[in-house]
Parts: structure tokens; sequence; C-alpha cells
């Protein structure tokens, strides 16, 4: 069974502006799939649904073969330890008075989880490789990549099984940025993974799966080596003749008709 | 023929901590220069230093020489003639570039006017309107009449970015300075624009300055580079060279870890 399964989802902001059209998407446990969208494609509003913040206009999002409903709270408490989000700024995610450990432990004291929180976030540091005594400074004594790897202990400290990242190594630089994926890969061994991103190489190191949303539609999905050979749709192959190479011989860019 | 920008010994400080040390480039006319490097290299800064547009509390040392003057020591109201005349900037987010309350073709226009107006060939009217539209048209905008009435905010990213290398076109610069330009566009945007300045640089003859942590999109565009790291140059040769068999150990960090995302994409991850 699927841990989260979107049935055909449609969602607009204001009556008569669709954001997202008859969406479907399904994450097996233990996968990794890869949102891939240029600005306007509906994919933080997609993702703000599976976090159950909004609610679809039509269709159905399961949670482990439950209805995700956000008025349930029940149901809320429950789901929320078990998906968790890395978001893109790491300087304006964390709190800038709170220590390491509280911002670490947040999930635990919100949700109540039972046990030694001082462990757990020891272990939570750990596994994003920070030292356990990063726990007692505050997030300006570290650098981006950094706070992004405290950001993504207080996601994991509960023990989720659905990480949800949204564009969460697009501000970093480079070289930090190959560490962070590797990161997320390496964890993605122990949880399921959903990558939003509107970078597809990103993705493509990191994703065994990819689904490319395209003005609120989705336009292509599948392996993500097999969609990289051989992209069916248009806008598929248009995403990824757009995006630069370093190497000499890949197609030098023209300029595309208006 | 004489350099358009010589940069020699270049150095920039914010009290007692030195931010750029020791940087010397130079750029003719017709020629692509990268400046590469990750947050806190210096090459936003090396960019403001070349047309005297450094915040105050930070002061620059060595010698900036843009077309035949020093930049270095020399007061504003001087330093404001060689802007706009032999140098012109586009930036990463094109809206702080544009008035929010101005329609577009007049800003295109202003510009252009003060080009014109130091040219000895003031332009104004219908010959003005019809020189916003011809720059509108070269950067690739459709329907330059409708477009030159609208507001910043009635435009797409990439058609604001469009605008603001108009406004630079319009200053008929020698020497274009790019910082990031296609850094918050989409990917799709990204190759319009990449494609858009490297028309117009070949075409005018402009000299590029590029600036970019992106090293796909260097290689792509400009012919030589410059690796920066905490301000020094740690490297800087042919981009084609430097990126095929990279010397110093910084620069091959930064190739490995672009080619990561390369290889991922040829499915080779």
């Amino acid at each position: 069974m699927s841990l989260v399964s979107v049935e055909r989802v449609g969602f607009g902001y204001t009556a008569g502006r669709r954001i997202l059209e008859d969406v479907s998407l399904d994450i097996a446990p233990g996968d990794t799939v890869g949102l891939v969208g240029e600005s306007g494609s509906g994919k933080t509003t997609l993702l703000r649904l599976l976090l159950g913040l909004v609610r679809p206009d039509s269709g159905t999002i399961r949670f482990d073969g439950a209805p995700l409903d956000p008025r349930d709270r029940a149901f809320m408490r429950g789901f929320r330890r078990q998906a968790q989000v890395v978001f893109q700024d790491p300087y304006s995610s964390l709190d800038p008075r709170q220590k390491v450990f509280s911002i670490v432990a947040e999930p635990l004291r919100s949700l109540r989880v039972p046990g030694d929180h001082a462990a757990m976030v020891g272990d939570a540091l750990e596994a994003v490789g920070l030292e356990r005594h990063a726990a007692g400074r505050y997030p300006h004594q570290f650098s981006g990549g950094q706070r992004q790897r405290i950001a993504i202990a207080r996601a994991i400290v509960a023990g989720p099984r659905l990480l949800l990242a949204d564009e969460a190594v697009s501000a970093l630089d480079l070289t930090t940025r190959v560490r962070i994926v590797e990161l997320f890969a390496r964890l993605s061994r122990r949880m399921s993974l959903l990558f939003v991103s509107h970078d597809i190489g990103v993705v493509a190191a990191l994703c065994r799966r990819i689904v490319i949303l395209e003005r609120g539609r989705i336009v292509e999905a599948g392996d993500t080596a097999a969609v990289l050979a051989a992209p069916q749709h248009p806008y598929t192959r248009k995403l990824l003749a757009s995006v630069p190479r370093l190497s000499p011989e890949a197609p030098s860019s023209t300029e595309p008709p208006q | 023929m004489s350099a358009l920008l010589d940069i020699a010994g270049l150095r920039i400080r914010a009290g007692d901590s030195t931010l750029v040390s020791g940087l010397s480039l130079s750029l003719r006319r017709g020629e692509r220069l990268g400046l590469i490097g990750e947050s806190g290299s210096g090459k936003s800064l090396t960019a403001l230093a070349a047309t005297g547009l450094l915040p105050a509390g930070l002061a620059a040392e060595g010698s900036v020489v843009l077309a035949g003057r020093q930049v270095i020591g020399t007061p504003d109201r001087r330093l404001d003639r060689l802007r706009g005349t032999a140098v012109a900037m586009i930036f990463q987010e094109p809206l702080t570039a544009l008035d929010p309350l101005m329609r577009v073709g007049r800003q295109v226009a202003e510009p252009l006017a003060r080009r014109a107006r130091r040219d000895g060939r003031p332009l104004s009217g219908a010959a003005l309107q019809a020189a916003v539209l011809g720059l509108l048209e070269d950067v690739a905008l459709p329907d330059p009449p409708r477009l030159a009435r609208a507001y910043p905010h009635e435009l797409s990213g990439g058609q604001r970015q469009r605008i603001a290398i108009a406004m630079a076109l319009a200053c008929k610069p020698d020497l274009l300075i790019a910082d990031e330009p296609t850094t918050a566009l989409d990917v799709t945007t990204q190759a319009e624009i990449l494609a858009l300045l490297d028309r117009l640089v070949r075409e005018r003859d402009m000299a590029l300055l590029f600036i970019s942590h992106d090293l796909p999109v260097v290689a792509n565009t400009v012919e030589r580079v410059v690796v920066l790291r905490h301000g020094e140059a740690v490297e800087a040769g042919p981009v084609g060279e430097t990126f095929a068999r990279p010397r110093h150990d910084y620069t091959k960090s930064l190739l490995a870890a672009a080619r990561r995302f390369d290889e991922a994409l040829e499915g080779r991850p």
C-alpha cells in the first residue's frame, strides 16, 4: 500500500482560478520522489495540501490509507509525527533566540513524544552529521549548510516515515548543496522522501522517481532514469534542453521564439 | 587596443577585515569574462568596485581603470558620467532595478534620452518613443507598444529582466556587467535570457563581465574565467580549459560538485 496517495486532486485559492487540476501521485514506503516544476507550477501548493495545511477542492489525499483531513485534530497530531518538512531558507526557518537543542526538540515537545529528549536530539544531530554538543549553541554560530542540517535534524527527530523537502538545497552554495543532497540520500534509506525542487539536476541525482508539474498538471511521471533518457512530454523535453551543461559538447543555447 | 576595464591589485576592506585582496583582471572590447565563486567570495563587491559603487564603509585600494579613467578615489559626480556611458549593469532581481510606479517605457526612455543628450543629439517626443520601441524589440519583447505602457508588476520575471537589459543597452555601454542575471529566473526563462545576452553582446561588440555562482551557465556564456575564493583569485584562464583541467583544489571541488548534477542528468548518477 502507498504511504501517500493523491487521487485526482484539484485546488484553487480563489474561485475560478485553478492552481492544481486532476493531480494523482503515489509515494510508496521507502521511495524517493522528486517533484519538479517552475514558478507557478503549483508545486508548493501541492506540498501544502500534502502537509494538511489546506484541503483539496476535489479528490482525496490519503496517508497510510486514511484520508488526510486538516479538521480531524486527533488524526493530524498522529500525522505530524509521521510527516515532517524541511524548507528552503535555513536562515529564516530557525529561531535565532533559541539554542539548537530547543529548536531540534520542538517537535518532541509539541507532539508530546515520550522518551529521553536529550538522547533523541543528540541522535538526530549525529544522523545529520553534526556533533552532539552542537545542541548547546545558537543558529548564528553555524554556516548555511550546517543550519540546514539543524533544520533536517528537527524534521527527523520524532522519527517520521515521510520527509518533505521544499527547495531544501536551493539556497545553498554548490559544494554545500552536494553534501546536503548526500545527506538526504542517506536519510531516504530509512524514510520516504518527497523532494520538491525547480532544479532537475538535483532531483536527477537524488530521486528514484520524478514527477513533472506544469501549470497545475502532472505532464509526466515515472522512473527518473527512464524519464531523463526518453522524455515523452514536450514540456519535459523543453525543461531538459534548457538546463545548461558543463560539457562543451552539449548543444549551445539558441534563442527560442517568443 | 587598451583594456576597457583594468583592475590591478584591488583590495576591498570593511574596517579591519579584508574582503577582496590582490585581485587583477582586465577586459577588452568584445571579450567575455566570468567571475565565479560561492557566496562571500567577493564577486559582487568586485563588480561594485569596478563602477565605484561600493557602499559607504567599504574602502577600495589598488587600481581600477575604467575606459581610461581611474575609478578609485574619484568623486561620485565625476563617475556618474562614466557609468551609463562606458559601463551599464544588470542585477539578479530586476524588480529592484525598476521603479514600481513608472511605466516601463518611460523607464527605458530615461537612459536613452540621457545618452542622446550626452552624444549631442537630443531625442524627444516621437523620435524618443520610436527609439524605446526599437529597444524593446531588440530585447525580443512581444508587442512593444503594449508592453511599454505596462508597469513592472504586470510583467513576468523574464520580461522584467528584458526591460532591465533594455535600460542597460539604452546607455550604449562598451562594457556590460551582469551580476547573477538569471539566478532568480526559471530555467526555461534563463535559457532565453542567456541566448538574448549572447546575441546582444556579439551584435554590439560589447565587453561582458558576467558574475555567477552557476558553473554550467558560465561555461556557456563566457570565454575566460576568474575563480574567486574568500576574496582572492585562485585560478584564471580560458573557460573550457579551466573547467576541463582545473589546477587549484578549490576549482576542482566546485567542478566535481557541478559535474555530479550534470552527470545525473545524463543518466550517470
